[in-house]
């Protein structure tokens, strides 16, 4: 019963918007932009990704902290 | 060999991130409870027009959310990428304050968010004033975590660094939570939000003032406005204090650089106004200011708390000064190089097995670590950061915070004294300050962040060791883009708020 409210409440809520349709669009663009295009096609090879293992990642920064400038 | 301009390039491209991330948090963090106080007003005295101005207020609080709301994702991508040693070399201390942020704002914001939202006559009066403020409070905690992180790059304590992992491990939670540079960076920051909320509300209110609309909305709204912002002003001032305190203590550079000190002093006063000489440095006699108004002892005073204080300039600092015990960079540099011997040492002792080589070269980094950054300098000189950026940036902080202060004194007796709709000069004045409020506060992060230049995190790594030998090319394509981004966002912003302001109260959300 609890949870039924607490749904119908959102889904009331979503109905009766009226700025908050433009602010969900708005909202909508913004994540597909950061969470998609940025994370897979911008940042998709980053450090994490490049270097698989501890003893990789512990190896190259190492090697950047330790050389001579 | 690293690109060139590849360093500046990352630095641009965070700082973008970070001003524009920064102009839509500050309001959350003051409109929240703005908005609550509002609400309570409502609950205690049932009365309609009190729902309507928190409903209003509501509104604008979420036009910012919902624009500002995940804006902060990119700068954790520019971690992984474009500061990849920085990331690692941190370690779980700045991961840990990170994900408690990711999910306290989760689940408190995003849940009571709604509450506050959809919440109105579905559930109790009170179970919705309870998540309005639950809403005003997890935006501030979240606010904490990240304020943490940043007073630890600031001050790094409560952490041990592991020549294995080449990481830093945390091994005192409260330590770093209760840093003082953490403490006083959370306070100052927040109250800092509370100013430009403030002003927000104070502003909007004077321009319907000035259309002669929605009189009494607007009267009621900034006597709670104006209120709020004296508070949160006379607030700023005490923890402004202990901020420049922590910085005198932790940061001296910082501060130098803040009054443009180049000879230490005695009895050192502010500069309360002043002209830099554009072709002053640290080697020459030129003098510092082409124009200046001190206030005289004022900088011993805030620095250390005693008028009389020795505060050292940054020719002290760079080359050292026997008499008051400072050691000059040079020092700290041969030390920091002998870290970074010690950890290649270390590293071959251990390919090698070699037990008593591992115990002598692990003894020899730990002696010298705290110092370990420095041994990536190329000379002395390079810990000065940016003096004339720096220093009108403070000055232009503290000068706009001064004016705050007044404009609530004025705006408030104005208000509940006299007839403020006759105070043109007075109900413009409010209007024009709302960027300034955003300009203050963004010249605080910039007194922040450029002034513990060259560090990443402080005497540990120097920007140019935290950044990633990527491309610069895809760093500057990515700045352009994020700019793009970023001022579509804020102009859709401005024009949805615009379009709400001027529906008024009476409109619905």
């Amino acid at each position: 019963m609890l949870l039924k409210n607490f749904l119908n409440m959102y889904i009331e809520g979503f109905k009766n918007l009226k700025i908050g349709k433009t602010l969900w669009k708005l909202i909508f663009i913004k994540l597909f932009f950061i969470l998609v295009l940025l994370k897979y096609f911008i940042y998709d090879d980053n450090f994490k990704n490049t270097y698989k293992t501890q003893e990789t990642k512990i190896d190259f920064v190492y090697k950047n902290i330790t050389k001579d400038r | 060999m690293m690109e060139e301009h590849l360093v500046d390039w990352s630095r641009a491209q965070f700082a973008l991130t970070a001003i524009y991330h920064w102009l839509f948090v500050p309001l959350t963090l003051g409109l929240g409870f703005i908005i609550a106080i509002m609400e309570t007003i409502y609950v205690k005295t049932n009365s309609d027009f009190w729902k309507k101005t928190t409903k209003f207020w509501m509104t604008l609080f979420a036009i910012n959310f919902a624009i500002g709301v995940a804006t902060g994702i990119i700068m954790e991508f520019e971690f992984g990428t474009n500061w990849a040693n920085y990331s690692w070399f941190v370690g779980d201390i700045f991961g840990a304050p990170l994900a408690v942020e990711g999910i306290l704002a989760f689940f408190m914001e995003s849940t009571f968010f709604a509450v506050m939202f959809f919440g109105w006559d579905k559930v109790s009066k009170g179970f919705h004033l309870l998540s309005t403020w639950l809403v005003a409070i997890g935006s501030n905690l979240s606010a904490l975590w990240i304020l943490v992180a940043n007073g630890w790059m600031q001050y790094p304590v409560g952490m041990t660094f592991n020549p294995d992992t080449v990481r830093n491990e945390m091994n005192n939670f409260w330590e770093v939570l209760f840093s003082p540079v953490a403490i006083s960076k959370f306070l100052h920051t927040i109250s800092s939000g509370y100013i430009v909320a403030s002003l927000f509300v104070v502003g909007i209110s004077a321009w319907y003032l000035l259309k002669r609309r929605e009189i009494e909305f607007a009267k009621k709204s900034m006597i709670i406005g104006a209120t709020f912002g004296l508070i949160s002003s006379i607030f700023i001032i005490i923890n402004g204090d202990e901020s420049a305190h922590q910085v005198a203590l932790k940061q001296p550079v910082k501060l130098a650089a803040m009054e443009g000190l180049y000879e230490g002093k005695k009895d050192a006063g502010i500069v309360a106004l002043g002209i830099l000489n554009p072709k002053k440095t640290l080697t020459n006699d030129e003098d510092t200011f082409l124009f200046e108004l001190e206030a005289p002892y004022a900088l011993s005073l805030l620095g250390y708390h005693d008028i009389h204080a020795f505060v050292p300039g940054l020719k002290d600092l760079v080359y050292g000064n026997e008499k008051y015990n400072i050691i000059p960079t040079s020092q700290k540099m041969a030390q920091g190089k002998i870290a970074i011997q010690a950890l290649k040492d270390y590293k071959e002792a251990k390919r090698n097995n070699d037990l008593i080589a591992i115990t002598k070269h692990e003894k020899i980094l730990r002696e010298n670590i705290k110092y370990f950054g420095y041994g990536h300098l190329n000379k002395p000189e390079d810990i000065v950061p940016p003096v004339g950026i720096t220093f009108y940036a403070f000055h232009i902080m503290v000068a706009l915070g001064s004016w705050f202060l007044a404009l609530f004194a004025l705006l408030l007796f104005f208000v509940l004294k006299k007839d403020i709709l006759k105070y043109k000069w007075l109900l413009i004045s409010a209007v024009a300050s709302i960027p300034l409020g955003y300009i203050a506060s963004e010249a605080g992060w910039i007194v922040a962040e450029v002034g513990r230049q060259p560090w990443a995190i402080q005497d540990l790594m120097p920007v140019g060791i935290a950044a990633t030998d990527i491309s610069s090319t895809n760093v500057k394509i990515t700045f352009y883009m994020f700019a793009f981004l970023f001022t579509a966002l804020l102009i859709a912003e401005i024009k949805i708020m615009l379009r709400q302001i001027s529906i008024g109260p009476n409109g619905g959300h």
